[in-house]
């Protein structure tokens, strides 16, 4: 993993990043993509990436600012190596959703928004993933589970290394 | 049971490929739209009475029309796949199990606008779709589909993933949010297929919307009219969650009753419980209920209710729901993702969600559901986008038609 402070994406990512910026007519529209790019290589997006990606658009780092700060997929602080995010919204609160909610602050000791102490697992509630047929259901890095019940839910969080 | 068209394939094994695809009849509609005239494509589409269903339900050909005749510039296809409307989750099965059925709906649509690029805007949190759907993009390019020198076409799809803000499902917002900005919608006029995306005339269809057009194109315009109602054409798939016996997505004719939807094709209630409460369209909908549901569920029979058919996201409440309950769950989502970029919706979403959120605490105060419908009406109609609305028709329709329960909870002081 690359360092966080002196962020440089590798040769091959460069060249990634430019492939995306003439995907559009305006090379801004990579700029989306290429967070998530910056996030998959140094787990979050620090002020010092922010700044980084903003050169590789020739744009201000304000502006990049603007846009982590605006979606919820972006993390501005080191996560857990997985984050679990468990639906609140209407269906999954028809459901059950706030007792898996009660089940996963039980098992991880936290609370929503928080990590665990050993990095391990990132803990949010979100909103409507449109998973509602299997309500309540729950988002594992990229995974879906859905139809949970406590005891699913620690099947699922043991798989979780 | 009725014909499948839109979920013909969503439980044949590997559909998402190109070649289970074609065998089931896949890329006739492309092949035939190839030798016809981008007007007459068109017009078929006005006749066929094929109605966005994404949310606003807007004719699809009418729409297409709104591009400038006899302009130059490039014209862009956009598709939102940035489902997030509470309750919905149709496009999610195109997208995992009939992605092909999208990419020849906008290969017709390009002919049709004659665009020669595409984006197509996937939620970030799909992303199991996200990788299908960009698996068979890459087959069509590998089969000579896609790309800049096929005879007949020459179009480009670029898939582009969001990063979380429902916002951007509202289209002047993705278009926003595709240009790389924050998913701030836009003042209209001017409408996107004048001036949309990157400053070109831009069509944003929804992913079922689109995959509508094969059939059309295949089947004519007419039958595809037939399938609906007056107003509107074909069947359309209903998302229906909550608290009915078999939850999931069901294809009907846009003519099916809401009743039809919870108690023949989703098993009834669970347990045999009575119903409370339905909500129609997605969450933006008005809600309704057990006495209006014998409506017809295209876009005129929930409009007749006050309400609207939205998305077609039914979320099925029985007599155990708690309505000031459900009321705080959709007010959190909406004061959540509210963009901040019109102060009416800004302000009254989070104060709306804070004082339902006290009357469930047992906290709530005799005058907050007249101040919170007092605020809900002022301030629908003067944001920018439909989003303040679309938080507006929950807030009024739950304590309107449950004033009783709302107000017995606030006098009682107890927990919801």
């Amino acid at each position: 993993m690359a360092d966080a402070t002196a962020p440089q994406f590798s040769p091959e990512q460069l060249a990634e990043v430019r492939r995306l910026q003439g995907l559009y007519p305006d090379r801004q529209g990579a700029l989306l993509p290429v967070l998530h790019m910056a996030q998959d290589a140094w787990g979050y997006i620090s002020l010092e990436i922010e700044e980084y990606v903003a050169t590789l658009f020739e744009m201000s780092p304000a502006h990049v600012h603007e846009v982590v700060t605006f979606y919820t997929m972006y993390f501005q602080k080191p996560k857990g190596r997985h984050v679990v995010a468990v639906c609140h919204n209407l269906t999954c609160h028809l459901m059950g959703a706030k007792g898996i909610v009660e089940h996963m602050k039980a098992r991880l000791g936290v609370e929503p928004g928080e990590t665990t102490a050993d990095g391990r697992i990132t803990f949010l509630t979100v909103e409507c993933l449109c998973a509602c047929e299997q309500a309540p259901m729950l988002q594992a890095d990229d995974r879906y589970e859905g139809l949970l019940t406590p005891e699913k839910v620690d099947r699922i969080l043991q798989g979780l290394a | 049971m009725a014909e499948l068209i839109l979920s013909r394939n969503f439980s044949v094994p590997d559909a998402h490929t190109l070649r289970v695809y074609r065998e089931g009849g896949g890329y006739k509609g492309w092949d035939k739209a190839k030798g016809m005239e981008p007007a007459a494509i068109t017009e078929e589409v006005k006749k066929s009475n094929l109605r966005g269903l994404g949310g606003a339900g807007f004719p699809t050909g009418v729409k297409w029309g709104f591009i400038p005749k006899g302009s130059t510039a490039p014209k862009y296809l956009v598709v939102n796949a940035d489902e997030g409307e509470p309750g919905t989750f149709k496009d999610r099965y195109i997208l995992e199990r009939d992605p092909h059925a999208l990419i020849e709906g906008m290969l017709i649509a390009a002919r049709a606008i004659d665009s020669r690029l595409g984006f197509v805007y996937i939620r970030g949190e799909y992303v199991q779709p996200w990788r299908v759907f960009s698996a068979a993009v890459k087959e069509a390019y590998d089969a000579g589909l896609l790309g800049a020198g096929v005879p007949g076409g020459g179009f480009d799809i670029v898939v582009h993933r969001g990063a979380g803000a429902y916002i951007c499902g509202e289209e002047t917002g993705l278009i926003s949010s595709l240009e790389g900005k924050k998913g701030w919608p836009k003042v209209k006029p001017p409408f996107p297929a004048v001036k949309g995306a990157f400053g070109h005339p831009t069509i944003v269809n929804n992913v079922e919307t689109l995959a509508c057009l094969p059939p059309i194109v295949t089947r004519g315009a007419e039958w595809f009219a037939g399938l609906g109602t007056k107003t509107q054409g074909g069947t359309r798939l209903y998302s229906v969650s909550g608290h009915v016996v078999k939850p999931g997505v069901v294809e009907a004719p846009v003519s099916v009753t809401l009743r039809s939807l919870i108690y023949d094709h989703c098993g009834g209630i669970r347990g045999g419980r009575p119903l409370k409460a339905v909500v129609p369209g997605g969450s933006s909908a008005a809600i309704l209920t057990p006495d209006e549901i014998d409506i017809a569920m295209d876009v005129d029979g929930p409009k007749s209710k006050g309400s609207m058919i939205g998305s077609a996201g039914i979320v099925v409440m029985d007599d155990t729901v708690s309505i000031p309950d459900a009321l705080m769950v959709v007010a959190r989502f909406y004061a959540h993702e509210s963009c901040g970029q019109c102060t009416p919706c800004r302000e009254s979403t989070g104060w709306i969600y804070k004082m339902t959120h006290r009357i469930v605490e047992g906290k709530g105060r005799k005058e907050d559901l007249d101040t919170i419908l007092d605020v809900a009406k002022r301030g629908a109609g003067t944001t920018i986008c439909a989003f303040y609305d679309g938080a507006v028709g929950p807030y009024i329709s739950y304590i309107e038609k449950f004033r009783e329960e709302f107000e017995a909870l606030i006098r009682s002081g107890a927990h919801a």
